[in-house]
């Protein structure tokens, strides 16, 4: 026997409808939030899309499909330098930051036995004070006149100010590892904790070495939480533009700088957009290639 | 044994110098904020008040805090909103594509904010909204909604749906039941999304440098002081009493949580 | 498979379920239930771990809506009805005592629009503090309460509402065995007092048994068989039931004869067998299955005089449970031992059935059950 809404109205019916069905109940709920990102973030990257079709002339935005973007791309060799250098800085930092993270989250989550909520706030500190002033704070100390060559002057060291600390590739990678400290340390320490500490006494009793036992057993388990602070620290800095800006002179410029002008004293639009799309394009490419070298890694190991 | 300590004491010593190369930029603002010297070097010159003095005195300064405190509040608000109705829709509800609308709402977490900024950007011109805070307090939403979600989905799949049931069980609607059970369980959730949220938004400089029209936010107003080397001072007073007062939050926040209704349930069953 | 067990005085009957089905997805989770559900008695849903009993219960309380089919609650038709609007309360699984409120304030959740004044619902939950013996608690806490305080929390949260049925889904299944016991005799005393009609859910059939005025047993969404618990313990309809409750020894069979109510038949293990008559065979050559209870074995060590119901056997392996022993009896031409249970009146029993020792098994016309056989 079917449920008889012959007597009900239509107002009714829909009603009924919605009560029955969850699914219906829970897109609604999700709708505002999803009728947000559409807006506010498809929308835009469609925008963005189309624009890098498009061709500025002077003040003006020709409306008409044209390649003209891509190909500057490749004709002018200075964007493809620029952006290999921004995604080989991005790698390092990459790489820089979770080696360091690496420890830090394996000491918190194998040997602070007490308190380890305390030693998470620790880190995520420096991590919630303003993004420009700790990229400034940097450029302070590592300046030509800044804390590091004043302090050593101070007390004797050195005679004259050492200039290979400001204004170079080395400069941006150690200013990025520091501002992405906790990004990387978060993910890492979380998959850390989660791993069974009896699967690690196992490995040991079945006779493995403490240091075969991390390759064997810890490593591998920590992975996701290692690739997640991979990708969380190596997509955004590609984009980065603020720290190349100010300490990485002009041999530390990255892809974000030149897009950003194009916005600016550039404008160039459509060409900034173009070179926004051929970014997150190569980003896609190399984060798909790191995704497969794990998956190779992973299967030798086990 | 001997072993075993040995590397202990390596890895606490790691943890020592990590923590130094995590706070030196951060001590370097409140130590040179009290310095007596333009300069920000070595040796120190004595103690000084007056770049502290300095900030109370700056127009700009107040207006682009205002600005900022403005558009974090409202940012706050609405993600913290729109997070309470995605959280308890993706965890109350049997929904098929949920996981994939999720990753849909993630999406601004992992694309760099430049491309944000920039798409955005392009979208109000061609739409002739003029730039002012409204639009930089939409495209902080649309990077602090998704944190908002993380951290009430999270508190929301840490309660049983059948607190939930129990209200309606005995008689409160869907509305009732919000405000009588779920908000008061929540409730630490929405505070520390809040924060969270908040937090961002202050602290937000790229999508603010593309998406600000005239009403500069206060990183906007950092970035500008950065070219007088005459103002260097006074910005690092204002990055230390930026310092101190996220700190307070961060400590404040983490009571909450703590102090929050522990749910009985899991401790029981 | 669905038995509809229909009533005398329909005015009498709380619960009317009438062809449901609930879909989840492809998963059927109850399949076409029929079931009256009468005033005043306690009623169990019994059944393993999915099996429909939870789902058929939350359709009562309005969680889940049926794809198809009737709900009725007093005589009116709750079938669409949301839950906050059904005369029908729950205690649940975990309790959902509300962790941000008291005890008292947990107690008058449901109160908000009782229209009564503040001394009068300050002792009405008095009264009910008194009735789950918790006096004085009501500042109490709801972290600071064991498990079963909080089972009585949620009974008196449900029971204020004074509903007209209370919906009780394995209330005692997380606490550990002495408590559960205890609570199952409150819980029993209580609904007496009380006079609502309880329909609980459990998957454990010693519980159900000494709860319940009536049983329905389900199995894969469907409700095999409604009874109350003598019956489905002595005359089961079915295998399944009989395997569920309790422990049960099976035999084949084929029918030789079939008169004067009693059937006389023959099984490869047993030999000639007699039993009191019931359905599932009537014609000489007929198959069926005979079903006798461990505890309905007498064992012997002399060949016993009778021309049925006995069977020679080989002792096996025992357990020794305090009040009972359990022999399991090896019989020629039977893969699996019978299970004999013996109460422990005197003595050691296995000191004297010794294992590998010759016994006989002797059981009477009536201790046996004829059903029909299964594949």
């Amino acid at each position: 026997m079917r449920i008889s809404t012959s007597n009900y109205s239509l107002l009714n019916r829909l009603q009924l409808k919605f009560r029955k069905s969850e699914a219906l109940r829970g897109y609604t709920l999700l709708s505002p939030t999803l009728m947000v990102v559409l807006l506010g973030l498809l929308f835009p990257l469609l925008i963005l899309v189309t624009l890098s079709f498009w061709k500025q002339e002077y003040v003006d935005l020709i409306q008409t499909f044209t390649l003209t973007n891509y190909a500057d791309f490749f004709r002018k060799k200075i964007y493809y330098l620029i952006l290999y250098r921004s995604i080989r800085i991005s790698l390092l930092v990459m790489l820089v930051t979770v080696l360091l993270a690496y420890p830090l989250a394996y000491f918190i989550a194998f040997h602070v036995k007490k308190n380890k909520i305390m030693w998470i706030i620790l880190i995520t500190i420096p991590f919630w004070t303003s993004y420009l002033l700790r990229v400034f704070s940097w450029k302070v100390i590592l300046g030509y006149n800044g804390v590091i060559n004043s302090g050593l002057m101070s007390l004797g060291v050195i005679g004259e100010p050492l200039e290979f600390l400001l204004y170079n590739p080395a400069a941006v990678v150690i200013t990025l590892a520091h501002a992405w400290a906790a990004v990387a340390i978060l993910p890492i320490y979380v998959s850390l904790e989660k791993i069974d500490r009896s699967l690690i006494e196992a490995s040991r009793d079945l006779g493995e070495s403490a240091v075969m036992t991390f390759i064997r057993v810890t490593l591998p388990l920590s992975l996701p939480g290692v690739i997640a602070a991979s990708l969380l620290v190596f997509i955004p800095t590609v984009g980065d533009y603020v720290t190349p800006a100010l300490v990485g002179g002009t041999r530390g410029i990255m892809i974000g700088n030149i897009i950003q002008s194009m916005f600016g004293k550039a404008l160039n639009w459509p060409l900034g957009a173009a070179l926004s799309i051929i970014s997150m394009l190569t980003v896609t490419i190399v984060v798909c290639i790191l995704l497969g070298a794990t998956q190779l890694f992973r299967k030798k190991v086990a | 044994m001997m072993r075993t300590r040995s590397r202990l004491n390596s890895l606490s010593v790691y943890a020592v110098l990590y923590l130094m190369f995590l706070y030196a930029p951060v001590a370097v603002l409140p130590l040179f904020s009290f310095n007596d010297s333009q300069y920000i070097t070595f040796p120190l010159l004595g103690f000084t008040l007056k770049w502290y003095a300095q900030l109370a005195e700056s127009q700009g300064l107040q207006l682009a805090l205002m600005n900022s405190i403005k558009v974090g509040l409202s940012v706050a608000f609405l993600s913290t909103v729109l997070g309470i109705f995605a959280a308890k829709a993706v965890t109350r509800y049997r929904m098929r594509r949920s996981g994939f609308l999720i990753s849909f709402i993630m999406v601004p977490l992992v694309i760099p904010e430049i491309i944000l900024g920039i798409s955005l950007l392009m979208t109000f011109s061609i739409g002739g909204i003029k730039l002012s805070l409204v639009t930089v307090g939409i495209g902080h939403l649309m990077l602090c909604t998704p944190f908002s979600m993380l951290v009430l989905i999270s508190r929301m799949e840490g309660f049983d749906k059948s607190y939930e049931e129990a209200a309606q069980d005995l008689g409160e609607n869907a509305w009732w039941t919000f405000w009588r059970v779920t908000f008061p369980i929540i409730l630490p959730g929405v505070v520390a999304s809040f924060l969270l949220t908040f937090t961002i938004s202050f602290d937000e400089f790229i999508l603010a440098f593309f998406l600000a029209g005239t009403d500069a936010t206060l990183p906007l107003h950092i970035w500008s002081q950065l070219r007088f080397p005459d103002k260097l001072p006074s910005v690092l007073a204002l990055g230390a009493i930026i310092v101190v007062l996220s700190t307070v939050v961060i400590f404040a926040a983490e009571l909450i949580r703590r102090g929050g209704v522990q749910l009985g349930n899991k401790s029981n069953v | 498979m669905a038995t509809n067990q229909t009533c005398e005085f329909m005015s009498d009957v709380i619960i009317s379920i009438k062809e449901v089905i609930k879909d989840f997805g492809k998963v059927r989770a109850v399949n076409n239930a029929n079931l009256d559900v009468i005033k005043g008695e306690f009623f169990s849903l019994l059944g393993p771990s999915g099996c429909g009993k939870t789902t058929l219960l939350r359709m009562l309380a309005g969680f889940e809506l049926p794809t198809e089919g009737t709900i009725e609650i007093d005589g009116q038709d709750v079938t669409l009805s949301p839950p906050n609007i059904r005369p029908v309360n729950m205690v649940f699984q975990n309790y959902a005592i509300f962790p941000h409120l008291n005890v008292s304030e947990n107690i008058a959740f449901g109160m908000r629009k009782s229209g009564l004044s503040k001394t009068e619902l300050t002792e009405r939950i008095e009264q009910m503090l008194e009735l789950i013996k918790l006096p004085g608690y009501g500042q109490r806490g709801a972290q600071e309460l064991s498990g079963g305080q909080r089972q009585r929390v949620a009974l008196a949260r449900a029971l204020i509402k004074q509903p007209k049925v209370l919906l009780l889904d394995e209330p005692l299944g997380a606490l550990d065995k002495k408590l559960r016991e205890q609570m199952q005799i409150e819980l029993r005393l209580l609904q007496q007092q009380v006079g609502i009609t309880f329909v609980f859910v459990t998957h454990d059939q010693e519980e159900a048994l000494t709860l319940s005025d009536r049983i329905a047993v389900m199995d894969q969404g469907n409700i095999i068989e409604v009874s109350t618990p003598g019956l489905l313990y002595e005359q089961p309809k079915s295998q399944f039931v009989a395997d569920f409750i309790g422990t049960m020894n099976f035999f084949d069979c084929s029918l030789n004869e079939y008169s004067d109510g009693v059937a006389i038949g023959k099984s490869g293990e047993l030999g000639d067998v007699k039993v009191i008559a019931q359905q599932p065979a009537e014609a000489p050559g007929d198959k069926f299955t005979l079903a006798i209870r461990p505890e309905k074995f007498s064992i012997s060590f002399d060949a016993p005089d009778q021309q049925y119901n006995f069977v020679k056997g080989r002792m096996g392996p025992s357990a020794y449970l305090g009040d009972r022993s359990h022999f399991y009896i090896h019989v020629e031409g039977r893969d699996n031992p019978i299970s004999v249970a013996l109460q422990n009146l005197s003595g050691v029993l296995d000191q004297i059935y010794t294992t590998d020792r010759e016994v006989w098994l002797t059981w009477s016309d009536d201790a046996a059950v004829m059903l029909a056989m299964e594949e």
